[in-house]
């Protein structure tokens, strides 16, 4: 194999022993080796060819999901768009986690009215934020639209109406469309950038964009590097190389 | 029906650094400490093992490191005749929970204080008059000077194997260290870590402003080292997971890889992981404590009698647990009267990005939490405050903790938030840029404080701790001040762009955005019982078998990270409890 970077480096990477532990990731060394999912965590992964099929969200939702992802991280020469990266199937599945559903919020009343400087004070956790938003928002569109939902639209018309409600100025029955929007542009960027183990970010596709290692989590050999670019590509956390 | 346990000689509520330290140094003493902490237990291995460590979705988005607001959490509100709501979603701030605490997901940024912040108001008012200092300016001298805690500041440096240049040694200044701290009787345990670029640069801008740079000292170790209790640390591989995460390595210091390997093995030692202390039970002269009530890990309330009760949970929750149980006077900012809750302060933190073409390799993902560039020159008695038009110092350096692209990315000012144009910023700055952050001190005022929210309620029934926090003109301008600098001695590099956010006139105190988990005060340590809640052994004026460890005893924030000053403080009220409180219990200063 053309890029086994471990091997490339000083020999100072592989000689970092302490208390018996070695700190390569014993994945890495080993390509064949079991991916690291915690029990629990695995989730359905689409095989190659075949469809990611949602379990969070309907078919409606899911087709205002897949086409926001498309405007919000469109595909170029730059890198990955956020569909092909499978961020819709990490939407999916992220919002079917504990955390989607308020696990680390105070979800507790009253909800009083506060400034902006004091954040989200709802009573909607994540997934249904996006839930609540996702419909007030094709409802608006089939309004504004002659009954044509957001994924229907053309591109021009969909980047104005998100661009409407990253303002906050898109009037959605039951949500503010500003706090919508950032919640699930925040959640397409988590899915993006976080390990491809989540369901997106396919072969490490965003983090080579940006020239991110990933989770290599060992640089001491190059933090006094200033001439050259950071020569290796990421790993991911079940030990696979980009 | 509350089960009762048998009587203790010493129960510690929170297991981070000040209850490690308080466990570790009782036990030397003989004492038989039970130890309650309401997170899960945790240690290097495996809850800090790679590769799952490094998962900046589960550190830095779902957050399992922290404290999970759900159970318990605190109102805030900008002035007292407003409403508090709760903080729901994690932002300004960042608690910790379960066994190490903050100190497990801190960077390792490890500050002694100057000598003159120790004795901040007859300090300000001795160089600019007493007029300087605003009226509703509550800021106090600490009742200890620098002197009396320096071996104290120095045995938490040993036990953390902090890696850093002295500036001064007994009197004499030293080549590459701060000329302007405090003497210290010893060097560092470890030599500085190796820099990064933007940590290099801040040495070239700075010398051209005429500032004398040095490495932060930072508790993430530069060497392998074995600390004063025979734990050892491995020198740091710049991972570039310190801030959110625990150390994969064993080179960050924490209570978990410093202090606990050494708890554990005693046998009068016992820690009782997921115990929710609900209130410290006192007698019915309600002067003396009797012990604490709590919540085992099933659930049942449980009685835990003991001699004496140490606060060693994090800052706000030391002040929740007193307000509680009815330990001393809450403060009320209307009659000045009361001392629980008096005196809250926070951190003055703004930041300038510095972004360079594809020619500079910034490589923001490398990091070693605490390590980087600062200087003093704008800080203590170096700043003409008169001059500057506000009240504290405060420090500009360069620090990379490590940033991964979960945790966001930098792009210039003026980059749409999403789109082709984003992703082409996101994709051209990311190993790019580096930033400079100001940290500046802050006051406390006569109507910041804590106190008990009337209507929200945390998951056991008890009312939320209410915080009560505005930016004041005074730290406005600080921030405007330092931000400014960092700007001109920014320009030195060059840069492509930068972006500077110096908060703006009457801007108000946004808790969505990560600032500093510096949240510090009030339960003061002090001269005066009237003023303080504490003396200055850190000992309860009022109910005395109570001490209560932590940055609660800060009478006002000064521009360093507090860790240091914490653990200092902790071996100075452990010495004092061992020394003097233990031969004849009692207060150990008279009101």
């Amino acid at each position: 194999m053309k890029d086994d970077p471990d091997k490339t480096l000083p020999a100072l990477t592989r000689r970092r022993f302490f208390q018996g532990l070695t700190l390569i990731p014993v994945a890495a060394a080993l390509p064949g080796c079991a991916p690291g999912d915690a029990p629990g965590q695995a989730a359905p992964r689409a095989d190659a060819g075949t469809p990611y099929a949602p379990q969070f969200f309907t078919t409606a939702e899911w087709a205002f999901v897949v086409a926001a992802c498309d405007r919000l991280i469109p595909s170029d020469e730059v890198g990955p768009g956020a569909v092909e990266s499978g961020v819709p199937e990490f939407l999916d599945r992220h919002m079917q986690t504990p955390y989607a559903a308020g696990d680390i919020w105070y979800m507790q009343g009253p909800f009083l009215e506060a400034p902006s400087e004091f954040g989200y004070q709802g009573k909607l956790a994540l997934r249904d934020i996006l839930r609540v938003g996702i419909a007030a928002f094709d409802a608006q569109c089939r309004q504004q639209h002659q009954g044509k939902t957001f994924a229907q639209l053309d591109h021009a018309e969909q980047e104005a109406l998100l661009k409407a409600a990253e303002g906050g100025k898109l009037e959605l029955e039951g949500i503010s469309s500003k706090l919508f929007f950032s919640n699930l542009l925040g959640e397409v960027k988590n899915g993006y950038f976080a390990d491809p183990k989540y369901g997106a970010n396919k072969d490490m596709g965003a983090w080579k964009m940006i020239g991110y290692p990933g989770m290599r989590a060992d640089y001491l050999d190059w933090i006094g590097v200033r001439d050259k670019a950071y020569p290796l590509p990421p790993v991911d956390l079940a030990g696979r190389r980009g | 029906m509350a089960l009762v346990k048998p009587k203790v000689d010493a129960v510690i509520v929170g297991m981070g650094w000040t209850g490690a330290i308080l466990a570790k140094e009782l036990t030397d003493a003989g004492l038989h400490v039970v130890a309650l902490e309401r997170g899960g237990d945790r240690d290097t291995q495996p809850d800090f093992a790679y590769p799952n460590v490094v998962d900046e979705l589960q550190g830095s988005v779902h957050r399992r490191y922290l404290q999970s607001l759900s159970q318990e959490t605190v109102t805030i509100r900008h002035k007292t005749s407003d409403t508090a709501v709760p903080y729901r979603q994690m932002g300004s701030f960042k608690p910790g929970t379960g066994v190490g605490g903050a100190g497990s997901h801190w960077s390792g940024a490890h500050f002694r204080p100057l000598p003159e912040d120790m004795k901040l108001r007859s300090n300000v008012e001795e160089r600019y008059g007493k007029a300087f200092i605003p009226a509703d300016m509550t800021i106090q001298d600490f009742p200890v000077t620098y002197a009396e805690l320096e071996p104290h500041l120095h045995m938490f440096e040993l036990v953390c194997g902090t890696s850093g240049k002295a500036g001064v040694i007994n009197g004499v200044v030293q080549q590459g260290g701060n000329p302007f701290e405090g003497s210290r009787s010893a060097e560092y345990p470890l030599g500085p870590n190796p820099n990064y670029l933007g940590g290099e640069l801040f040495y070239k801008a700075a010398k051209e402003m005429g500032w004398h740079p040095y490495p932060i000292p930072a508790s993430n170790a530069s060497g392998p080292y074995v600390n004063p209790y025979g734990c050892q640390l491995g020198p740091c591989n710049a991972c570039g997971f310190c801030s959110d995460y625990g150390c994969l390595n064993y080179s960050k210091a924490s209570p978990n890889a410093c202090i606990l390997p050494v708890l554990r093995q005693r046998p009068k030692f016992e820690l009782r992981t997921h115990s929710q202390v609900l209130k410290v039970n006192l007698d019915g002269s309600r002067s003396k404590a009797t012990g604490v009530t709590y919540l085992d890990a099933q659930g049942r309330e449980v009685e835990q009698p003991a001699d004496m009760v140490l606060l060693c949970a994090f800052q706000l929750y030391n002040v929740h647990l007193m307000l509680l149980s009815g330990i001393g006077q809450p403060y009320d900012p209307e009659s000045n009267t009361g001392t629980v809750g008096r005196n809250y302060s926070y951190q003055n933190l703004n930041r300038v990005v510095l972004f360079f073409d594809e020619t500079v390799q910034a490589n923001g993902f490398i990091g070693i939490g605490g390590a980087g560039t600062t200087m003093d020159d704008l800080n203590g008695n170096q700043l003409d405050n008169a001059k500057a038009g506000f009240v504290g110092g405060g420090l500009v350096w360069a620090r990379q903790p490590g940033a991964g692209p979960v945790r966001g990315i930098n792009v210039p000012s003026g980059t749409p938030a999403w789109g082709a144009k984003w992703k082409k910023a996101a994709a051209d700055n990311f190993r790019h840029n580096f930033y400079y952050e100001v940290q500046g001190a802050c006051m406390s005022y006569r109507q910041h404080y804590l106190s008990l929210d009337p209507t929200y309620k945390d998951a056991f029934g008890r009312p939320l701790l209410r915080m009560t926090f505005d930016w004041h003109p005074n730290e406005i301008k600080a921030s405007q001040f330092f931000v400014d600098k960092a700007m001109q001695m920014s320009k030195v590099l060059d840069p492509l762009s930068m972006s500077g956010d110096a908060k703006k006139d009457g801007e108000r105190y946004n808790i969505t955005k990560y600032q500093s988990t510096h949240t510090c005060g009030g339960a003061v340590m002090g001269a005066d019982p009237k003023t303080s809640a504490l003396n200055r052994y850190l000992q309860s004026w009022d109910v005395s078998n109570v001490f209560v460890i932590g940055a609660n005893a800060f009478p006002q924030n000064n521009g360093y990270n507090p860790t240091g000053l914490v653990g200092g403080l902790a071996y100075w009220a452990a010495t004092a409890i061992r020394e003097k409180y233990l031969p004849d219990p009692g207060p150990l200063v008279q009101a």
